[in-house]
């Protein structure tokens, strides 16, 4: 990918915040058997910038997101690739080399996880209270007094719109979903990370919930400047906060554009069969198109195009040669469109477009 | 729009007039009242529903959690019995049903659940999941006849080639592909009713449609009626589009219309609000839309129901007055049912 400086950019200059370059993970899963979830996949990630990774379930979104941090699973690792990321003094780290303590500075510090599922990520035994101490007392190693910490618990939680007096004192089950969401939110938050990343941050919430934590999301990232990648199968979501979207199938990232090229211009047939799925609320009817199948096991890949089996655009050269994400347009800052599809130039002839 | 009066006797087929007996309903509920006891107090979860289901028909209910859909559902499905209130089936009070009647109707109206992960038993195969109530019910002779009827059920809802799908454990399936096997089991019972809870919310947006698809030919050929519940307005639209829309909002309808008329001019400020939160896959739309803000963001516990219309702590419309002291009753206007003094008023 070209990169293009653009001189009134002034504060994103320096270069990107989160540089992945062609990272693989995969799972143990048995003596000497792997397989690899999520292939070469790079991207470059800016200060302030908002990245939407979409796809259907197992396509390596949520393994992508964890391997971002080393969180994985005890049995994934990532095994090829580099995953730079600029810290807050200016330096250069690959997240894969860091040291164990400094890995525990590198987290939470720099870069924050809001995980899927509010309520497995509180321990139920532990007030929220004790959860915010727990966080501060580990990642910043003592800095604090209790008192400080409290007060700048009470800060954080009022920032994502709860009454620290009722959430504070209170254990995680006693707190409505939308709730758990924020405080989660919040703790996320504390240490004021550079980097964001939000497993299915509203999936399992009601409507009017999902709208209050999407507004104030969108706000906090205004007031905070961090950057956000965030996972999830709800288009609509990644339409509202997204500034980019990654497509990702089969364990690779198959287009990225802006959130523009991808909604109204998507040039991969798998994003445009994503988006054309979804029977939009506003507005008369529109039939929905159908996608039937799902993705591939990824450890029995077809050899050609991963997506050829479902594709109806699919022609013979797609079961044989695999596309390579080819940049359409190219932008600087990572937000050029680049799509992995043979037939992508033909399909933007034939015009299949939205707008 | 022409301002007509509510006819006196509605016609069959004429979608929204519940209250007015059964007519063409195959399934209807009549003032139905839920109530939970907890150490708490006790919880209304429903307090007053009134719904009809239609032959080929589809009546969707929405609403956020504990709005009570699924507890109305299970009513009408004879799970659970009202506290007031009685189910009727094609006429008949279900609470006064002998057992054949009550067999009948156990048989007639079918549940799909949200969850197939959870709802198919993990050591039958998909043909003893779906011939088990053909084998009960004594519908066919022998094993050869009930895989050629688990086979052709299969075929109906898009398993195909079913024969490869019949000794599958489901544990060797997709999501998509077992909520289809939920929806055979289903079938096997010649349903007049199919009420299907969330049943595609698990669901990848992909396979969605294509489940939504196989109901509608369900609905379209065999004439089934369904009561669906969803959260997801998308759906019920596309879904529902020939269908009713009721909003549910703490136990209470409070919207109740043809779908193409609620979705597209909601008049109830719950209904509004809740079609304005939708992330609509459009970015454009999206950033340039000016939102509406609610009042309050948490819904109010049903132990201790504000005074009044329940929605107005939250409500943008909320005037003072009757608002929080007189609970609005759910009045026929010219296209729809309505609970909201501000609206009705003009």
């Amino acid at each position: 990918m070209s990169h293009v400086t653009d001189p009134t950019a002034a504060p994103t200059a320096e270069g990107p915040l989160l540089s992945v370059r062609g990272v693989d993970v995969g799972y143990r899963t048995g003596r000497r058997k792997q397989v690899t979830a999520v292939r070469d996949v790079s991207f470059d990630l800016y200060p302030g910038q908002s990245m939407a990774l979409v796809g259907e379930s197992g396509c390596g979104k949520t393994t992508l997101g964890l391997g971002l941090l080393r969180l994985l699973p005890r049995t994934g690792v990532v095994s090829a690739g580099e995953v730079l990321f600029r810290r807050k003094d200016g330096r250069l780290v690959d997240v894969r080399t860091l040291a164990r303590e400094d890995l525990r500075r590198f987290r939470w510090n720099e870069a924050a996880m809001v995980f899927q599922g509010a309520m497995n990520a509180f321990n139920p035994v532990l007030r929220v209270r004790d959860h915010f101490l727990d966080t501060f007392r580990a990642h910043e190693g003592g800095r604090r007094s209790r008192a400080r910490i409290l007060e700048r618990s009470a800060e954080l939680l009022r920032m994502v719109r709860l009454d620290p007096a009722r959430v504070l004192d209170g254990f995680p089950h006693e707190l409505s979903g939308g709730m758990r969401q924020r405080t989660l939110i919040a703790l996320a938050l504390a240490l004021e990370p550079q980097l964001l990343i939000l497993d299915e941050p509203t999936t399992a919430l009601d409507i009017l919930t999902q709208r209050s934590i999407v507004e104030r999301l969108a706000e906090l990232r205004e007031e905070l400047r961090f950057a956000m990648v965030f996972i999830t199968h709800d288009l609509g979501l990644a339409a509202e906060l997204a500034d980019r979207v990654g497509t990702m199938y089969a364990g690779r990232m198959i287009e990225t554009g802006t959130t523009r090229d991808i909604f109204h211009r998507a040039r991969h047939p798998y994003t445009s069969a994503l988006i054309n799925s979804v029977p939009p609320v506003t507005g008369d009817l529109r039939v929905p198109e159908s996608l039937p199948g799902g993705p591939p096991s990824v450890g029995a890949l077809p050899p050609g195009c991963s997506f050829a089996p479902r594709c109806a655009r699919a022609v013979d050269r797609c079961e044989s040669t695999r596309p390579t994400l080819d940049v359409l347009r190219s932008r600087p800052e990572g937000m050029s469109h680049a799509a992995a599809c043979l037939r992508s130039h033909e399909l933007f002839s034939e015009g299949v477009t939205r707008d | 729009m022409i301002d007509r009066t509510v006819p006196a006797s509605p016609r069959p087929g004429h979608a929204h007039a519940p209250g007015t007996g059964a007519g063409d309903a195959v399934l209807s509920l009549r003032g139905v009242h839920q109530v939970f006891s907890t150490p708490r107090g006790d919880v209304p979860a429903v307090a007053g529903v009134d719904l009809d289901v239609r032959p080929g028909k589809v009546l969707c209910l929405v609403g956020e959690s504990g709005c009570g859909k699924t507890t109305s559902a299970r009513m009408a499905a004879g799970l659970a019995d009202p506290v007031h209130g009685s189910v009727f089936f094609r006429g008949r009070d279900v609470a006064a049903m002998d057992r054949r009647e009550k067999g009948r109707f156990r048989r007639s109206v079918q549940y799909i659940h949200q969850d197939p992960y959870a709802s198919l038993n993990p050591v039958r195969t998909v043909y003893s999941t779906v011939s088990a109530g053909l084998r009960r019910h004594g519908l066919v002779k022998d094993r050869r006849e009930a895989r050629r009827a688990a086979a052709e059920l299969l075929e109906r809802v898009d398993l195909t080639p079913a024969e490869e799908h019949l000794d599958k454990y489901p544990h060797q399936m997709s999501g998509g592909q077992r909520q289809r096997v939920a929806v055979a089991r289903a079938l096997a019972m010649n349903p007049e009713v199919i009420i299907a809870d969330e049943s595609t919310s698990m669901l990848d947006v992909s396979i969605r449609v294509s489940l939504l698809n196989t109901l509608g030919r369900l609905r379209d050929e065999l004439g089934v009626g369904f009561l669906f519940i969803t959260h997801d307005l998308a759906v019920a639209k596309y879904f529902a589009w020939e269908g009713e829309i009721a909003v549910m909002y703490l136990g209470r309808v409070v919207e109740h219309g043809p779908t193409s008329r609620v979705i597209n001019d909601p008049r109830h400020p719950y209904t509004e609000a809740l079609i304005d939160a939708v992330c609509e896959p459009d970015p454009d739309l999206a950033r340039n839309r000016e939102r509406i803000r609610l009042r309050g963001a948490d819904i109010p516990d049903l132990t201790d129901l504000p005074p009044g219309c329940d929605f107005h702590p939250r409500c943008p419309l909320y005037e003072q007055g009757d608002c929080d002291t007189v609970r609005p009753p759910l009045v026929p206007g010219h296209d729809r049912l309505l609970a909201c003094h501000v609206v009705n008023r003009g």
